[in-house]
């Protein structure tokens, strides 16, 4: 199936929108493909949960919400609540693990990664969600690697590319250290789609 | 001429249509913004008076929407690419200089990014309620022009297109875009300062005392223009005037003057009206809609399609004028329009003027705050294929 639906959950403040930003700029400019995302709208800028979401695919997105949940990125427990329902019997979750504890329906996938803990080795919490975004990455492999990193590029504050590649770096490394075996494996979600 | 390259920031970009249309904005020639922000229209501001500087624009937060649209007919005059930006509660208080605006042939752009009404209503979710104020908003017999994007992407396309009637006709043009498009991420191309054509103020050449401000030469509808600064006399006016600019406040002058403002935008509606058809020749049904709508009805189309219904397809990019000529002949070869639209039944009712009894025209409202469910779209058109 080419349509893609994608929600990106956190508190306001983590870069849960950048972080949409990023996968709907790496899927359609980078990839060539076409991506749509609606932000939420509402009291939550800071701390509260707030959520964006995407529906990709090949040709013009017709319907801009979503129908049928495929993944669910989940940076905080709020978030990952408000939207669980949603999400569908072979969805993926993909979480902060130190933060997110997913009740997991029977056929449904998680993978988790301590995102805020690793940005705070690299030595900015801020880049919390670049090391999630990292992982995600990793886990769907959307795009390749290369258009991932250019995605990236593309869409941080000049001066801190340097930063965000690093923590984007250790978001793919600990996939790849904790779920892989040296080899990026597309069959993690394409059962969701 | 070309667009001035400060203005535009050509490659490809992921952006929301409130961007995507200041960016067009900027890309067609604006260099004056008067708003009063107003979600969910603030990121169009937001974005221009963030960039405005690199181009020598000028944004100015007016005290209110009565104000805002004020000072854009005011720099207006004085050759300035102008535009205003707000949404439903905002598009009520223009109304009044709106009609100035109209009665002072003045070539300007208002945004609406509109959102569920009546007054305040829904300030963060989707609408397409505003489209007959958009038509009779304000008092007295006009013409006016009103056009509808679906995407980013057309947001920033549709805006040259939009400042550029705005100076052909000397009329404004309201921009009725939806919440559901402004606050829609998605990727944007901008091409390059030479690929966008821009139409330039049309500027007398005669020289000062023996101008006129709303003289137009044999057979021409649209009078010529002198920059306030200049060193023309000008006078103009919201009272009925004469040629000079003076008040004319007599029948003849009321029938000289009301008859060019409408036939000015009614003898070039050819030229004006712009819309998508597809697979209208043989089909049963004919679904008309505009904006955000469009593409949702796109996805009923194709189920309807499925189920083996003929369906054609009608986008209208241009929502006023209305393709008055094409639908009443589209009527009499079909069995029904149906029209979708984020309001209780609007565009229709101008469908099924045109139809006149030749065909049935079935409304498919929503109240707004959403899109449609596309099943109640599909409902319509097998239903109207029977």
């Amino acid at each position: 199936m080419s349509r893609k639906e994608i929600r990106i959950t956190g508190f306001g403040g983590q870069g849960v929108v950048l972080c949409g930003h990023i996968i709907g700029h790496a899927y359609s400019i980078d990839a060539g493909h076409e991506a749509t995302m609606i932000q939420s709208f509402g009291p939550e800028a800071r701390g509260s949960a707030c959520s964006t979401s995407l529906v990709l695919d090949e040709s013009e997105v017709l319907y801009p919400y979503l129908q049928d949940l495929h993944i669910l990125l989940a940076m905080s427990q709020d978030g990952y609540e408000q939207s669980k329902d949603l999400l569908n019997a072979k969805g993926v979750v993909v979480h902060e693990s130190d933060l997110v504890v997913p009740d997991l329906k029977k056929g449904q996938k998680g993978y988790g990664i301590p995102s805020t803990r690793i940005a705070e080795e690299i030595g900015r919490v801020i880049v919390q969600n670049i090391v999630m975004l990292g992982f995600f990455a990793a886990v769907t492999l959307l795009v390749t690697k290369e258009l991932w990193e250019s995605a990236v590029m593309d869409s941080v504050p000049a001066g801190t590319e340097e930063l965000n590649m690093k923590a984007f770096q250790a978001g793919w490394d600990h996939f790849e250290e904790n779920y892989g075996d040296g080899t990026p494996k597309k069959e993690t979600v394409e059962t969701a789609f | 001429m070309k667009a001035d390259p400060l203005g535009v920031l050509t490659g490809a970009h992921y952006l929301d249509g409130d961007f995507a249309a200041g960016e067009g904005a900027m890309a067609a020639g604006c260099r004056f913004v008067a708003g009063y922000p107003i979600t969910p229209s603030t990121e169009v501001v937001e974005r221009m008076s963030r960039r405005f500087p690199m181009m020598g624009g000028t944004f100015i937060q007016m005290e209110d929407e009565m104000a805002s649209m004020a000072a854009v007919i005011g720099a207006a005059f004085t050759g300035t690419k102008s535009m205003t930006v707000t949404s439903g509660p905002g598009f009520s208080l223009m109304m009044e200089n709106l009609g100035l605006a109209v009665m002072m042939e003045t070539p300007c752009v208002l945004v609406n990014v509109q959102r569920g009404g009546p007054s305040t209503g829904l300030p963060t979710m989707t609408g397409q309620s505003d489209m007959m104020q958009a038509r009779w908003g304000s008092h007295g017999d006009y013409e006016i022009i009103a056009m509808s994007p679906k995407s980013p992407q057309e947001s920033f396309d549709l805006m040259i297109d939009a400042f550029n009637l705005s100076e052909i006709y000397r009329v404004p043009v309201l921009f009725m875009m939806d919440e559901c498009v402004g606050h829609m991420t998605e990727k944007v191309i901008i091409p390059e300062p030479d690929e966008i054509d821009i139409v330039p103020r049309k500027l007398t050449d005669k020289k000062p005392g023996e101008f006129w401000p709303y003289e137009v030469n044999n057979g021409e509808l649209v009078p010529e223009f002198a920059r306030a600064g200049d060193g023309y006399r000008f006078h103009t006016t919201g009272l009925t005037h004469d040629y000079r600019g003076y008040p004319d406040m007599t029948v003849e002058g009321q029938w000289k003057l009301v008859t060019r403002l409408m036939d000015k935008i009614n003898k070039n509606v050819d030229d004006i009206i712009r819309f998508e058809e597809e697979e209208t020749d043989g089909a049963d049904v004919v679904v008309l809609s505009y904006g955000i709508t469009s593409r949702v009805a796109r996805l009923a189309i194709e189920k309807a399609r499925e189920k083996g219904v003929k369906v054609g397809v009608i986008r209208l990019i241009v929502v006023w004028p209305f393709p008055e000529k094409q639908i009443r002949e589209m009527a009499k070869k079909i069995k029904g329009f149906v029209v979708p639209e984020i309001n209780m039944g609007q565009v229709v009712l101008e469908v099924e003027r045109c139809a006149a009894g030749n065909c049935t025209t079935t409304s498919v409202p929503h109240p707004g705050g959403g899109v449609h469910d596309p099943e109640t779209i599909v409902e319509a058109i097998v239903g109207a294929a029977k």
